[in-house]
This record gives structure tokens, sequence and C-alpha cells, in this order.
């Protein structure tokens, strides 16, 4: 097979193995198997991401070294948190792998813009924006839904005056920015405001939430991150990241309504806020 | 619209469309996990990241590919090795 066609099977078995593993997940007794064909998938994905720059594309030293220390120092993190986190404390870190996921997704389109600019066509633009929008909201709102569970940030809801004016104000800049940028490819300043204006916009819609209601919320912002991937491969022309954001998109929409109606809870009112307490377990300060 | 477009469109619909009937009939237990595990899934954003350090150039460039390689490496590695710590629960007779 030709390098072209090896990447492309390569994607593609990645993107049989997600869906089956998932599938299986569903289920008690199959549930550690279909995660761990979910990360087979993940291997073999990223293996060809890599085998694909070996061959299609010039790596020079620098882009080599940033690559090799970017993968160690983050897969290190992330294998020293994940395997020394009590399990009471398990939602708090996947919010904050959430909140990392978003953020590399936003910064694949960043890198869009401030690198060819107004060479992008309409499309890319177009989802690039929404890319920066969804995802610097997630990133932001995610690490929030983080420091509220670990409590860091306080896990009752903070009523800010004029916060529903505020979180209103911060996605209405968001999204004129990101007009103007889909528009405008080559501005600097509506990047810069649509990025601001997208992080305000995910720390203000978390943080009048109550502690108790994390879980949902972090669902949720698992959920935009699933899209903010598919839109940087819709800008990059990546099929893995396009088929993969979907399905995480979909599925996490339909999970988070199931948790919210496990407790007997609707995801409109738990975003709207201002609800309960800190937590089960720290109670009612009455 | 060009044929990448269309085509990269239809991936889009379709994998969303999947993902709406993957998930059925969870047991409670489950939710967490299988949160846990769609957010493992997303890492695949490495993927792209990895792109983007053999295309990246100068200093902004590189400085937002390792941005972009780190995050993503994290999500990676610590979701599917937390979800695994999770999905143990589920077989305590047989713990690894």
């Amino acid at each position: 097979m030709t390098a072209p066609a090896m990447l492309w099977a390569a994607d593609l078995t990645a993107a049989v193995l997600f869906v089956v593993g998932l599938h299986l997940t569903n289920r008690p007794a199959t549930a550690r198997r279909g995660n761990r064909l979910s990360a087979l998938g993940m291997v073999i994905a990223v293996v060809a991401a890599v085998s694909d720059i070996g061959q299609a594309r010039a790596i020079t030293a620098t882009g080599t070294l940033v690559l090799v220390a970017g993968a160690l120092l983050g897969g290190g993190a992330g294998l020293v948190a994940a395997r020394r986190v009590a399990m009471t404390a398990m939602p708090e870190l996947v919010s904050l792998f959430n909140a990392v996921g978003g953020g590399a997704a936003t910064v694949l389109a960043i890198h869009e813009f401030t690198a060819r600019g107004a060479a992008l066509g309409p499309t890319a633009a177009t989802t690039g924006a929404l890319d920066v929008l969804i995802g610097a909201a997630t990133f932001a709102g995610s690490i929030i839904a983080a420091g509220k569970l670990r409590g860091l940030v306080p896990g009752r809801p903070v009523l800010l005056p004029g916060r529903r004016v505020g979180l209103a104000g911060a996605a209405v800049t968001a999204v004129a920015a990101g007009v103007w940028l889909a528009v405008r490819p080559g501005s600097s300043t509506g990047l810069v405001v649509l990025t601001v204006a997208a992080l305000a916009a995910g720390v203000l819609m978390v943080l009048p939430i109550g502690g108790a209601d994390m879980p949902v919320v972090v669902s949720l912002l698992n959920a935009f991150t699933g899209t903010a991937v598919a839109m940087a491969g819709l800008v990059l022309g990546n099929l893995i990241l396009i088929v993969a954001g979907a399905l995480v998109g979909a599925s996490g929409t339909v999970l988070t309504r199931l948790m919210a109606a496990a407790m007997n809870r609707s995801v409109g009112a738990i975003m709207a806020g201002g609800y309960g307490t800190a937590g089960t377990s720290t109670g009612a300060a009455v | 619209m060009s044929d990448d477009l269309m085509f990269a469109v239809t991936v889009f619909v379709l994998g969303a469309l999947v993902g709406f009937e993957v998930i059925s009939k969870v047991p409670a237990t489950l939710h967490t996990p299988l949160m846990s595990g769609t957010n493992a899934i997303h890492g695949v954003v490495l993927a792209g990241a990895i792109r983007l350090a053999a295309d990246a150039d100068g200093p902004l460039g590189y400085g937002l590919a390792f941005t972009a390689v780190a995050f993503a490496a994290a999500n990676v590695v610590g979701g599917y090795v937390v979800t695994d710590r999770m999905l143990r629960m589920f077989h305590p007779r047989r713990p690894s």
C-alpha cells in the first residue's frame, strides 16, 4: 500500500476501535476490555500520525525536540496524576484532562490563524473560529469545575451581581469576534478578543453552578471538547479528529442527559445555576 | 463546495449519529467511567498536535506546538490510565 493508503487504513481502524470500545464500555462485564480496545485505537492513530510526519512532511530538528519534549512532559504528568490520584478525586482529574484536551484543540486553531491568517479559506476560518470559541470556553470552564470539586474555588453557587449580564456580554462578544474572524481570518485583534471573551464565558458559565452538580457539568464540557476537536479536524482536514470528535460530542451529550436524569434534574436547570450547596458531603451551612 | 469539504461534513454527521446511538441503558455506576473513557478518546487531538510540530515555524509556532502536544499527551495518557483504574473496581477478583 502507498503511504496515504496506510494512513487512511490506520485512521479507519482507530475509528472502528473507538466505536467498538465505547460500545463495550456500556456494560460492567466488558467495560474494561472496551476501554483497552479504545486505547489500542489511540496507539494506532498516534503511530500513524508520527509515521506521517516521518514520510509525508519534513520536520525540523527544533520541531522534533518540541514534539518529544512536549509528549514526555504532558504524557508523564498525565501518567503520574492518573496513577496517584485518590479514587474520590478522580472526577476533578478527569475535568483537568478535559481542560487540556480542549486547550490543545484551541491551540491548533490559533496556530492556523497566526501562521496562515488571511490565506485561510472561508470553511477553515469558520470552523477555526468555532474551534477557538468552544475550546477556550471549555478550557476555562473545566478548570473552574475541577477547582470546585477540589475545593479551591467555592463549591457553593457563586452568584456575582449582574452575572447573567456578564455571561451574556462575554458570549455575545465572543460570537461577534468569531464572526469577524471568520470573515477576516487575518485579524489578530479578532483572534485575541475571541479567545479572551470565550475564556471569560467559560468561567462565568460554571461559577454559578453548585458543586454537587459538577459531574454533570464536567460531562457536558467533555461533549464540548469533543465538538472542538471535530472542528479542529475540519480546519486541518484530518479525518480521525473529525470522526472521534463527533463521536465524543454526541455520545457525551447523551451521557450528560442520562447523568442529569439519574439525579432527577434537567441539564437546562443545572446550567442555569444557583441551585444547591457546596456538595453532598460538605453539606448545607444554614 | 469542494469534494473534500463534502466528504468531511459527511464523516462528521455520521460520526455524530453513531455517537448518539452507541450509548444506551448504561447503569449509573458506569456513568463516570464512561465519561472518563470518552474524555480519553478526544485526546486523539494529539494526532493533530503531532502534525502541528512538523508544520510549526518560529518561536510562536514552536511554542504553540509544544503546548498542543503536551496538553494532548496529558489528555490521552492520563485519560486512559484513570479510566482503567475506575473500571478495575468492576473486577475485584482479578486485580492487575
